[in-house]
């Protein structure tokens, strides 16, 4: 009895320890340890036919000098900001936009709401690599858009769009919109229709008893989105170094630079490493919201 | 009718001339798409009546009461309330409040907050608030549960929530969606009381709808059967059990035998029906002319049905017939007389004695009677 309860438990956490626990020991280490011209390209590697000493000496080998070096370029911790910057704002334009279409899907007839949920995620059918290239195409200066504003006479010149900020924040809520509609849809649709007309019943307009019952009883929907966008957009890489220009800084495009260009596999893995603490607040608020949110529907 | 007189007065301003109803639906028709959910309804309704809209699910009462709230308004004809047509007026303006079938308190606010809900959209002041609500608390006895959310209270208190809340405004009239049906059946008896000794303090106009004949007949002061969008009889809880208009009515309303026969005129408004070869005519009393020769039904309920082993001497009806079946219910058993017809009777006794001491067992040839004024005669 115990142990096949044991031996469920247990799956799931060997899983956890080989694929996460393990890589991420792996990047620490390398994060304490020195670049070196070498394969691998670091210093020092543990060589445990030396015994003790060969320990010994692993150890005090590794050190923070890599972090030292994060805090003195002020590239990295403005990296880091302007990647929370970029989160946030896209976070808040992703909830904008999803806000009204999850509620759209909501309201609209039963018949219809399974196709309007295929038509949500059928973009993930189609590689995301690609549909980032085709928004390439879309901004360009010569893309779809500019050519339909020049052609519908808005504009004489066609816009700069491919390459700027802006490219990147129309790439990350086209890219992440499903994530925030789905768990929004899933709350609005649970809401009683009774509820609002108990609201209006007692006073409400429509517009009030909007904001009054259906945005507090879809908050768990808006939290779980906003986190489901927020934290894959910190670490963003593809949009911000396919849409992005040179002066767009994120994290993630930083530490693919430090890897691949500079290959200086020590420095990126302690970017990678401080970029997965920044992450751990927002996941660790996330599920202590879910938790209590599990806690009030008992 | 309408002189002042010392005696206590029964309350019945449906018989008073010179009452205006409250609410008054004229040739009230509403469609969707194809279906008609009311039928050129007429209907009125007086100041603090507890009027109850029964009927089977389907039957149009829940639509009346959301037509009465706002919710929908009428294909055809026109609702007054107190002498002013409401169509124009969206839900949130009407004086009236709705308790609704789910009861629809909000989940993430207090007891407190839902029952402030109403008031605060209203112009009222703070600390008014906070007395009205107090006082509602009070009148549900739900004092203790101020601070609860709806999730962690028991349903019956969810449901006084709801009255509470509902109540809050002081509406001028308070609709009701089935709003004991949630609850189990002990809960439910204690409920209706409480209800209409609520409906007393307050002086409130209650329509309730509901698909419970006991609950109509226990709260009403006057019940209206519906069915497919039509009232089939509007009339006091009395009234409808002792002298329903119709076949229907009789049938929907508790437990009735009914036979089919042919009337012939026996003086005043006393009728016999001939309803079988070879069996005395059963005698009854219908206060409307009928034909000779009509085509009814004699409509007996099983309590006014006397059950004796041998053929009574002066009774007005007397047929004999074997026990069939018997349904001991506790209280009352009810026995099931199949007469030589094959047609079954119900006959209630109530369990004066012991069940062992019990007259009457299965295959007995027994007597069944009743009174010339127990059975009416119903031609619809």
């Amino acid at each position: 009895m115990n142990y096949r309860r044991l031996f469920l438990i247990g799956i799931p956490y060997v899983w956890l320890l080989a694929l996460f626990l393990v890589p991420f020991i792996i990047v620490l280490k390398i994060s304490l340890s020195d670049i070196a011209l070498s394969i691998p390209p670091y210093t020092p590697t543990l060589d445990l036919a030396e015994g003790w000493a060969g320990i010994k000496d692993f150890f005090s080998k590794l050190d923070f000098d890599n972090f030292l070096f994060l805090k003195s370029d002020p590239l990295y911790w403005k990296a880091y900001v302007s990647s929370l910057q970029i989160a946030i704002l896209s976070t808040t334009m992703t909830l904008l936009v999803g806000y009204p279409i999850a509620y759209g899907m909501a309201r609209a007839p039963e018949e219809w709401r399974a196709t309007l949920m295929m038509l949500v995620i059928l973009p993930f059918w189609t590689s995301f690599l690609i549909r980032v290239y085709s928004w390439m195409g879309i901004l360009g200066k010569e893309g779809f858009f500019n050519s339909a504003l020049i052609w519908l006479g808005f504009i004489d010149e066609p816009l700069t769009i491919l390459n700027t900020n802006t490219a990147v924040y129309i790439g990350i809520v086209y890219t992440y919109l499903p994530f925030m509609i789905l768990p929004i849809y899933a709350a609005l649709e649970k809401l009683d229709i009774s509820l609002l007309e108990a609201a209006e019943d007692l006073g409400c307009t429509r517009t009030s008893a909007f904001w009054l019952v259906t945005l507090p009883l879809s908050r768990p929907g808006i939290v779980a989105g906003c986190f489901l966008v927020f934290i894959p957009v910190i670490g963003e890489f593809v949009i911000p170094s396919l849409l992005g220009g040179s002066n767009t800084l994120m994290i993630g495009k930083v530490l693919f630079e430090e890897f691949s260009s500079n290959r200086d596999w020590p420095v990126a893995s302690a970017v990678a490493v401080l970029l997965l603490l920044i992450v751990v607040v927002p996941i660790v608020l996330f599920q202590r919201s879910q938790e209590r949110q599990a806690e009030a529907q008992k | 009718m309408a002189q002042p007189s010392k005696t206590p007065v029964v309350f019945a301003p449906w018989e008073d001339e010179t009452q205006k109803p409250i609410i008054q639906f004229k040739n009230v028709t509403k469609r969707f798409g194809n279906f008609t959910a009311i039928d050129n309804l007429s209907l009125d309704i007086f100041e603090r009546e507890f009027f109850a809209l029964l009927g089977p699910s389907g039957c149009g009462k829940t639509t009346i009461m959301r037509m009465l709230a706002g919710f929908e308004t009428a294909t055809e004809g026109t609702i007054l309330l107190g002498g002013k047509d409401i169509s124009p007026v969206p839900p949130n303006k009407r004086p009236v409040n709705m308790m609704f079938q789910s009861y629809a308190l909000f989940p993430h606010l207090s007891v407190w907050d839902n029952i402030a809900f109403g008031l605060r959209r209203s112009s009222m002041p703070k600390d008014e608030i906070g007395a009205r609500v107090d006082e509602m608390l009070r009148l549900t006895r739900m004092e203790k549960f101020a601070k609860r959310k709806p999730h962690q209270i028991s349903g019956g208190q969810r449901q006084r929530v709801a009255l509470a809340r509902s109540l809050a405004k002081a509406p001028k009239l308070l609709l009701l969606d089935e709003p004991l049906g949630a609850l189990d059946k002990k809960l439910r008896h204690d409920t209706q009381f409480e209800l209409m000794d609520i409906q007393e303090k307050t002086g409130t106009t209650f329509v309730i709808v509901t698909h419970d004949q006991e609950e109509a007949m226990t709260v009403a002061s006057r019940v209206a059967v519906m069915d497919h969008g039509k009232l089939i009889q509007v009339a006091t809880p009395a009234a409808i059990y002792e002298t329903p208009n119709s076949v229907y009515v009789a049938d929907f309303i508790g437990e009735v035998n009914l036979i089919e026969g042919n009337a012939k005129k026996a003086g005043g408004d006393k009728y016999e029906v001939s309803w079988a070869e070879g069996q005395a005519a059963l005698r009854g009393s219908c206060p409307r002319e009928i034909a000779d020769g009509t085509r009814v039904t004699y409509a007996i309920r099983p309590e006014k049905v006397a059950i004796s082993a041998d053929k009574p001497k002066d009774a007005a009806n007397a047929i004999q017939g074997t026990v069939h079946d018997i349904a001991y219910l506790g209280n009352i058993s009810t026995y099931h007389v199949m007469l030589p017809t094959g047609q079954v009777i119900k006959a209630q006794e109530s369990n004066t004695r012991r069940l062992a001491n019990r007259h009457f067992t299965w295959e007995d040839k027994v007597w069944l009677s009743f009174t010339d004024t127990a059975g009416v005669i119903l031609t619809e």
